[in-house]
């Protein structure tokens, strides 16, 4: 049986079909939902092995990327009601989902409303970092190189040795954290899961951190590593023709990898 | 529900953290200092938000917190508005306040409203978004208005205030009304009936208001404001396309003499008729539908439209770009397609030009530039549609009048576009609610611009809502795959008024105007009828699919709304609260408009035909000039920032190789298509230079370009189809309208040469301004925009321009004539002289030979000389592939009178290419290149160096690709 992927969208969500593309060529079976269609009980979380939250603009970003639906994850999949809210608790049937140790993936805005509503980096109920307005004030797209984290408990980058090629396309991509201790944490746990380098694999400033990202961090996970995010789009370079240099016999496909240790991860569960 | 009366008003400002950067800030400040208007030290950027309703502090106080701020980068602060209001001019430090006009679309606003009754913030009535300015620096309060009216506020959508502002929360902008007027047209001298028609911005011609008037004679009564609104929306040129259907008197008068003619429809006679005799089967619709449409394969149609938002931009040009966009997607949607790719040609005025050099009342061209790009930006990045093509072009001819051209691609099944509304079906409006936005968009865009344009006819500027047109997109789809509607045109310019008209024309349409769904009340019939507001469809659906698509709608958070049905007997009827405000018989309203007589005339322009000298000091340097003009120069800052990667699907990217070089043409795999290694390709010709010397010549090089572009990337040339964009200035001056009869004849040869059908087309007239000071009548340079698009049979055989390896063979095809008039060389040198590039007889010859070639895989690069002739295109592919080459011009395929090296290197003779081609394919390529131009001029070098021998055997370039590279990259100029 391949592991069922849940692909949330909401107004705005624009990437959700390059996600499913991405999905099936590594090997899951996915579906793409309306948040609606959760919210009226048509389709239920726990029917799922794997939550993907796809790029886009959800919302139009009105209130900053990824903010509103970030209160959709925490008000309306739970019912959180306005007391509640108070102590920025997760909805529940997320916080189940992510408990039971079920891989979640939030790509760009998906990353962005995943940091926006406290589920990454963890513990849950906090917000601990933000993704803001790119160090270079626009929205940037272009190729950057990921080097994984072997020591991740991400189980997305498990496994991977090789870096990621793929574009980055977002304004609001700047990932900071709210303080030293939690950016030192991060370090500590092995939570930074990809970073941003040069094609030789070193960090690197401009444009190899497109975004001026602390640390040039490109992707998160939380502690339990079951959760990442991250703000590059891996499911846009699944074939070799989307490579840039292509005609010059590069390739790769070295977005595929992620998806493929996630949903492998997701078939064991 | 709470009432006015009792609201209570909370004013939260949202402040970044002291410690980051304030971008923004250092933005406002870095454009003033590019315009000059320096002493500014510190700008700090603040975002106001305003609740209004039967909140408390404590709701006030979550909204600010849970929505408005980011704990980790933002501090804010809740003042409810009885309180003073905070100190407006502390000495050194001004406070200025921008807000937007009641009526303008503030998505930011309506995301508040959504989100916080999501998290059940109860009792809020109303939002609005806001910004504050705190400028800093020995600036006069003079210097501050300045500061605050040439970059910070554009009174056509918002005002500002020195200190506090609050802005309009009552959501209505007058009281609700219902008056429809009448209007008497009988016994109207000529002079009264042409001051109603510009009085009602009708842009009517005197024998436009006599039809009207006879008509409504016949039907023995008055017209209602509502009826005369209609017809001057149906037949607006904008519409119809008057000109273009115009019988017109044509004199052309050349050295050779004169000779007349009278021509009936350019558009039939030239366009329509070159689509028609190259007969090509392929074509599934032209000039009918919203879009034009061909077969990608057995089971799969793409459709192409370009639109032009000129008038739009030049005064907002945010909004006016950002609707550009949100149109041309909905023209594709209009024919049951999902969106693939958006293209984006623009025209400035030159950047660096000072305020006093702009005519009065116009917009600094590096914020028309700058506005126009993030408008873009926002609408094509938010939709999810890749931008992957486009021009940038810099003349002072576009200071007052900028052209946007925006285009869009769609793919669908075949058969899923139904052909038409039948009677009993529902009238259904979809998307977006009416505003007062957008009135009188059609018309308007006949009207020429004057320094007080802005505020006479503020109401023209809308402001888009991507993602109300992405949910509308997903509904219509889905709607379209289940075969819920028999009809479907775009809500665009003339609103309902045009496209509910359109679509009842063969049938009879009836129409409550009631039931149309408002921003806010207080709309007269006659707005509501006319309105622009953005990202609505209407659709035609059989009563009983009505549940289903309720039930799609209701799922993806979209409004739909039953405003009226088809009827059966061919009369337009507009009702309000049940009383009839127009009712109009479909004949006369489509067929009704007499045919306009005009004058044309083309005087062929006396030049020099002798060149300058040879500038002394070498070539290089020229190059390098070239290379950093502003219309050659990289547009890298602005490609990067649109998406060009989303939908996965962009194979050829409109950078190419290592060192990001200037793709031709973008290729794009198909992802919804059975054969999914088959393509399209996209390409562009403009060049308006040309046009001052000839416009036939004009025409036919940018359909030559728009061609080469594509064949250049993989396309098949006869599997490609082109559309014309015509923006010119007022056609009722025969100067003006001769150069147009010109240009359509030169579209017609060479659309005909080429095989290539016309499948679209548009044109945006009267793009002049007058001066108010001076009273100076400005035109554009007539400019004539060809899009392309192409089958690429395999995306895994399309090519790059880049240089792929040392050691390879470097071909120049084509014949290199004398033709340099209107080229990038003279306007380095500050020169005018000779003929612009003439039509090349073996175009479509040379094409299908190196397509041939192409598919053989014998072609490792391509690029096609262009914008400063081969030693350009050259120099690019160096640049792009880091790798050189060693050129000898003497092999070059040249005509008698172009025997000298810089001539040769820097003229821009049409179909031409260079060519990269393995030694151990040579003799294969040189065969499928027999009996055409076609010469090897060198080999790629390891070296990364363009080193190149003239014809006397000199060595005439010597450049490093990295000083290549250095001298195209330079963005200081290009960057918005």
């Amino acid at each position: 049986m391949k592991p069922r992927v849940l692909i949330l969208v909401a107004s705005g969500t624009n990437r959700d079909r390059d996600a499913a593309v991405a999905c099936e060529a590594a090997g899951g079976d996915p579906e793409v939902v309306h948040i609606n269609q959760v919210r009226a009980g048509a389709r239920r979380l726990s029917d799922y092995q794997m939550l993907l939250l796809p790029g886009g603009f959800s919302y139009g970003d009105n209130l900053g990327a990824g903010r509103v639906l970030a209160t959709d994850l925490l008000y309306s999949l739970g019912g959180r009601t306005l007391g509640a809210a108070l102590t920025h608790g997760l909805g529940d049937d997320l916080s189940s989902f992510a408990a039971s140790g079920k891989p979640i993936l939030g790509i760009c805005n998906g990353f962005q409303a995943l940091v926006k509503s406290g589920l990454l980096p963890g513990p849950a109920g906090r917000i601990r970092a933000t993704l803001t307005t790119n160090a270079s004030n626009r929205f940037e797209c272009r190729w950057v190189h990921l080097r994984p984290n072997r020591n991740s408990p991400s189980v997305f980058t498990r496994g991977l040795d090789e870096m990621i090629f793929c574009p980055v396309a977002h304004g609001e991509g700047r990932f900071l954290p709210i303080d030293q201790e939690t950016r030192a944490e991060l370090h500590d746990r092995d939570q930074v899961a990809l970073t941003y380098v040069n094609a030789s694999g070193d960090s690197a400033d401009y444009p190899d951190n497109p975004n001026g990202s602390v640390d040039g961090i490109a992707g998160i996970c939380n502690a339990a590593g079951n959760v990442m995010g991250l703000m590059p789009h891996p499911e846009d370079h699944i074939f070799s023709e989307q490579h840039p240099q292509w005609t010059r016999g590069e390739g790769g496909r070295s977005g595929l990898a992620l998806f493929a240790s996630g949903i492998r991860y997701a078939a064991q569960i | 529900m709470s009432s006015e009366s009792t609201d209570r008003i909370f004013r939260i400002e949202v402040d970044l953290r002291s410690d980051l950067d304030d971008w923004r800030g250092e933005a406002v400040i870095a454009d003033a200092a590019a315009l000059g208007m320096g002493s500014i030290e510190r700008v700090q950027v603040g975002d106001l938000h305003f609740l209004a309703g039967s909140l408390d502090e404590a709701t006030a106080d979550l909204i600010a917190r849970e929505l408005l701020s980011d704990p980790v980068v933002t501090s804010y602060t809740v003042t409810e508005l009885d309180e003073p209001p905070p100190l407006a001019h502390d000495q050194d430090d001004w406070q200025v306040e921008v807000c937007l006009l009641p009526g303008v679309t503030d998505p930011e606003a309506d995301s508040v409203l959504a989100a916080a009754e999501r998290i059940g913030a109860a009792g809020l009535r109303a939002a609005a978004s806001a910004n504050r300015y705190r400028i800093c620096g020995d600036l006069s309060e003079a210097a501050v208005h300045q500061i605050v009216q040439r970059l910070l506020c554009n009174t056509v959508i918002q005002r500002y205030t020195i200190g506090p502002i609050l802005p309009d929360l009552s959501m209505a902008t007058r009281a609700a009304g219902s008056r429809v007027d009448t209007v008497s047209l009988e016994g109207l001298s000529d002079e009264d009936l042409l001051r109603t028609s510009r009085e009602r911005v009708l842009s009517l011609s005197l024998e436009e208001m006599y039809a009207v008037r006879d008509y409504f004679r016949r039907e023995g009564r008055d017209p209602t404001d509502v009826e005369l609104e209609t017809i001057a929306q149906t037949w607006s040129e904008h519409c119809v396309h008057k000109t273009f259907r115009a019988t017109i008197d044509y004199e052309e008068r050349t050295a050779q003499g004169s000779s007349s003619e009278r021509i009936h429809s350019l558009l039939r006679t030239y366009l329509a008729a070159a689509t028609r005799e190259v007969a090509k089967p392929w074509v599934r619709s032209a000039f009918v539908d919203d879009a034009g449409i061909i077969d990608f394969d057995d089971d799969t149609e793409v459709s192409f439209k370009v639109e032009t938002h000129n008038h739009p931009s030049a005064l907002e040009p945010f909004g006016g770009a950002n609707t550009g966009v949100g149109g041309v997607v909905r023209d594709v949607i209009g024919v049951s397609a999902r969106p693939i790719a958006n293209t984006d040609i623009l025209c400035f005025g030159y950047q660096d030009r000072s305020f006093d050099d702009l005519p009065e009342g116009v917009l600094h061209p590096r914020r028309i530039f700058g506005g126009v790009v993030a408008g873009i930006e926002d609408y094509g990045n938010k939709m999810g549609i890749p931008t992957v093509n486009g021009a940038i072009l810099f003349d002072d001819g576009y200071l007052a009048n900028p052209l946007v051209y925006c285009g869009c691609v769609g793919i669908a099944p075949k058969g899923l576009h139904p052909s038409g509304a039948r009677t009993g079906d529902a009238v259904v409006m979809m998307g977006g609610r009416i505003g007062r936005d957008g009135l009188h968009g059609a018309t308007f865009s006949s009207v020429e611009l004057a320094h007080d344009t802005g505020a006479t006819v503020g109401s023209v500027v809308q402001i888009g809502n991507p993602i109300t047109e992405k949910k509308m997109l997903e509904a219509i789809m889905e709607a379209r795959d289940r075969k819920l509607y028999t009809g479907i045109t775009d809500c665009g310019a003339g609103g309902l008024s045009s496209s509910v008209g359109e679509m009842g024309e063969t049938t009879g349409v009836s129409v409550e105007l009631a039931q149309a769904p408002l921003k806010y009340p207080g709309l007269e019939p006659w707005e509501i009828w006319l309105s622009e507001a953005q990202e609505r469809m209407v659709l035609a659906v059989p009563p009983e699919n009505l549940a289903d698509l309720q039930g799609i709608c209701d799922r993806l958070d979209v409004e739909m709304t039953v405003i009226g049905h088809f009827t059966d007997d061919r009369r337009l009827r507009v009702h309000y609260q049940g009383r009839v405000v127009a009712d109009l018989s479909m004949e006369f309203l489509h067929d009704g408009i007499p045919t306009r007589n005009l004058t044309a005339v083309w005087q062929e322009p006396v030049t020099r035909q002798k060149p300058p000298e040879q500038p002394a000091g070498g070539l290089s340097g020229i190059l390098l000039q070239l290379l950093s003009a502003p219309n050659i120069a990289s547009k890298e800052a602005v490609i990067r920032r649109y998406d060009h990667e989303v939908q996965a699907a962009t194979v050829i990217k409109p950078l190419a190789g290592p060192q990001d070089g200037p793709a031709d043409a973008a290729v794009l795999r198909s992802t919804y298509a059975t054969d999914r290694w088959k393509g399209i390709a996209l390409g562009c010709g403009i060049n308006p230079r040309y046009g001052d010397l000839d416009p036939q010549a004009m025409a036919a090089s940018a359909i030559d370009e728009a061609v080469r572009n594509v064949v250049c990337a993989g396309a098949d040339p006869d599997r490609t189809a082109i559309l014309d964009n015509f923006c010119w200035g007022n056609p009722n001056l025969p100067d003006r309208l001769g150069s147009l009869v010109r240009a359509a004849k030169g579209c017609y040869q060479a659309a005909k040469a080429f095989g290539t059908p016309f499948i679209s087309g548009k044109d945006s007239l009267n793009n002049e301004y007058t001066d108010g000071t001076t009273g100076r009548r400005i035109s554009i340079p007539p400019t004539l925009l060809i899009s392309s698009i192409g089958i690429v049979p395999d995306v895994r055989q399309a090519v790059t321009m880049d240089l792929k390896a040392a050691g390879n063979r470097l071909y120049l095809i084509g014949r290199t004539r004398n033709e340099l008039g209107g080229s990038h060389y003279s306007l380095v040198l500050g020169e005018e002289w000779g003929i612009a590039p003439q039509p090349a007889e073996d175009g479509l010859e040379i094409a299908r030979a190196l397509h041939r070639a192409i598919t053989q895989g014998l072609v490792c690069s391509c690029h096609d000389c262009s914008e400063g002739g081969m030693a350009v295109a050259a120099a690019e592919m160096c640049l792009a592939g880091g790798l050189g080459l060693d050129l000898d011009l003497r092999a070059l395929p040249l005509d008698e009178d172009v025997r000298r090296t810089d001539l040769a290197l820097f003229s821009e003779s049409n179909s031409r290419y260079l060519v990269e081609v393995a030694p151990e394919d040579a003799a294969r390529f040189e065969e499928a290149l027999a009996n055409l131009p076609c010469a090897r001029l060198g080999t790629v070098t390891t070296d990364p160096s363009l080193r190149l021998v003239g014809l006397e055997g000199e060595t005439a370039l010597s450049l490093t690709a990295e000083a290549l590279h250095r001298a195209w990259s330079d963005q200081s100029y290009v960057r918005p």
